[in-house]
């Protein structure tokens, strides 16, 4: 199993997000898009122009957009709740436990701009705690999408699936990855996109295609090592972070805070029942302003930082 | 415009250069709001150059006027108005949104004098507001709360929560300014979740209204420097705003939200704004 990164071109998730929704919107009624003066952001123009009675626009108003939804769903319908990860997560947080997880119900949140994708917007705009505070809850399925593929099936399995969805979609433009042709999305599974003894990186999201260039960096130097991308975080792939452990050194790295996301669901696991050195990269509180790649250069999410790292702990691995 | 009260010629010069140097803070950035800095310019001028009791070289004085922008996207306006007045230098404002710049794109007030507290997240600003108005008046302080909502901002649920515990307290001591122009970032209020009637909406919530041309000096300042003596309780002044205002092919056009000029839109906006 291997993938490449398609160099020929950079692109925002939401787009792929938005075909798809439209896509299956044509197909089945019952799916509604449901959204905060975010019709724009959310790259949903296009399906309000197609099906303008199913969208539903409660205005700035994130607490009243995840209860509406929930409401939608005991309709029947199947509602894409969408808007800002930062405010839909962070305000709605209340909503989302008690009127989706809790209640369980059939919606589908969708967290656009994800990350720091709104570097210089500042920490009230960045979405660097969703996993964590998202992750805690019961019965709510959580994926952070790699490319413009894995987006288009993450919408494609929410919409199949019954039952709370989480999306976490990225704004930052990120390659595609040329996966084998019987690549398959699986909810609860991860994704083995390069096999490797010395060590392991888990990412997902936008550092996928960045933890890919740095195994690439690390066999120029002889050093095999495996990338797994771990676009779903609840249900969370246990094999494979047990796999991953046994070759004796494991490195996250999420478009998050080092607290609580991907990295801590990795340690919760590495640390109750496979221990092996870890690393965890992500942001370590509060970021000062910056463009998003500035900010992800600044802590270490680049393919030479995660290298670097990678580098570093199998050493500390061979010193102990 | 009339500038008749004695203090509106000076906030009259000093909106012209708030709007100027908001513009020049977006055009450089490449990013910002300029719709809605350009809407509240007027708000902000009158109330620092005309009306607030705050000391640039004593900002954290207690017995300050406390005053909120909680649509926090609109720092344009806001650091270029705490500039003039002296908070910072004015050539710290050549760093907006810079990488590591104390002036983010959303106020925060570890970095920047003068902010009272981080804004971004629309609804955040009444409530804290409100907290601060107790505060004064548990201590029956002498000094003012004033907090901006946008329009569209009042979607939130939060700022009805706080209306209603302002509304309860009767607390004399707050005056909320709606920058009424009437556009949020897609599309129009009214097209979107419905405002009106908005005045009715506070009185119910037993607050004084006023309504005014929120870009008329002589009016803003008539209401926020008269004597609160004999008020019983709070004050929404519902400011009748354009979004753009001052710039000819910004005024009134929801796609100005957060658009960016270019050099030829810089170029003729500045000619409009004039020196
Ligand atoms: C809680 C929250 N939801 C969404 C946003 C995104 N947002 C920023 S500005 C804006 C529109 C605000 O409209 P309005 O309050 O009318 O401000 P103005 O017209 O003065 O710019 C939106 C939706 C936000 N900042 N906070
Ligand atoms: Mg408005």
């Amino acid at each position: 199993m291997s993938a490449e990164i398609n160099a020929a071109g950079r692109y925002d998730c939401r787009e792929a997000f938005a075909k798809t929704i439209e896509a299956l919107a044509e197909k089945d009624e019952r799916i509604v898009a449901v959204v905060n003066d975010s019709v724009g952001s959310s790259k949903l123009v296009g399906f309000q122009k197609r099906f303008p009675n199913r969208l539903i626009n409660v205005g700035i108003a994130e607490q009243a957009m995840v209860g509406v939804g929930a409401g939608l769903a005991n309709g029947g319908k199947v509602p894409f709740v969408s808007g800002a990860s930062c405010f839909l997560t962070a305000r709605a947080l209340e909503q989302i436990k008690a009127d989706v997880a809790y209640t369980n119900t059939n919606v589908k949140l969708c967290g656009m701009s994800s990350g720091v994708a709104y570097g210089e917007l500042g920490p009230t705009h960045h979405s660097i705690e969703d996993f964590a505070w998202l992750r805690l809850l019961p019965n709510l399925t959580i994926t952070a999408p790699s490319d413009r593929w894995e987006t288009e099936q993450a919408v494609k399995a929410a919409a199949a699936t019954e039952g709370p969805f989480f999306l976490r979609i990225s704004r930052m433009a990120v390659p595609d990855l040329v996966r084998p042709s019987d690549a398959m999305f699986q909810i609860g599974k991860a994704e083995t996109l390069r096999q490797g003894r010395d060590a392991t990186i888990i990412a997902n999201g936008v550092m996928v295609s960045r933890a890919i260039e740095a195994a690439d960096q690390l066999a120029a130097s002889g050093m095999n090592v495996r990338v797994v991308n771990m676009a779903s975080i609840a249900p969370l792939d246990i094999e494979a972070i047990r796999s991953a452990a046994e070759t004796g050194a494991i490195v996250t790295a999420e478009e998050h805070s080092v607290r609580g996301g991907l990295g801590g669901a990795v340690a919760e696991v590495v640390a109750t029942s496979c221990p092996c050195r870890l690393r965890i990269l992500g942001f370590p509180g509060f970021l000062p302003t910056g463009s998003p790649e500035f900010l992800l250069e600044r802590y270490g999410l680049t393919a030479s930082g995660i290298a670097d790292a990678v580098r570093q702990t199998i050493e500390a691995r061979k010193a102990a | 415009m009339s500038t008749s009260h004695p203090r509106a010629e000076l906030t009259v010069a000093k909106a012209r250069q708030i709007r100027r140097l908001a513009l020049g803070m977006v055009y450089r950035a490449k990013q910002g709001h300029p719709g809605g800095d350009m809407s509240v310019t007027d708000i902000l001028a009158t109330l620092y150059f005309g009306a607030l009791r705050v000391d640039p070289a004593n900002p954290n004085d207690p017995k300050r006027d406390r005053f909120i922008l909680s649509k926090g996207h609109c720092t344009g306006a806001f650091y270029a108005t705490l500039a003039e007045k002296g908070f910072f230098p004015l050539d710290q404002l050549d760093t907006y949104m810079q990488p590591l710049s104390k002036l983010n794109g959303h106020p925060n007030r570890n970095y920047t004098p003068g902010v009272e507290t981080n804004t971004g997240p629309l609804g955040h600003g009444m409530p804290v507001a409100v907290g601060a108005a107790i505060a004064g008046q548990i201590d029956q302080a002498d000094y003012r709360v004033f907090v901006v909502v946008g329009d569209g901002e009042l979607q939130e649920g939060s700022n009805w929560e706080a209306a209603l515990t302002a509304g309860h307290r009767k607390l004399a001591n707050l005056t909320l300014i709606i920058d009424r122009n009437g556009l949020q970032q897609g599309a129009r209020t009214e097209d979107t979740a419905a405002l009106e009637p908005l005045a009715d909406k506070w009185r119910a919530f037993g607050w004084d209204v006023v309504e005014v041309d929120g870009h008329d000096h002589d009016a803003l300042l008539s209401i926020f420097t008269a004597p609160t003596a004999g008020r019983t309780k709070p004050l929404c002044v519902l400011a009748r705003t354009h979004k753009g205002q001052g710039i000819s092919f910004m005024r009134d056009q929801v796609s100005w939200h957060h658009g960016v000029p270019n050099q030829a839109q810089y170029e003729l906006a500045l000619q409009e704004i004039g020196q």
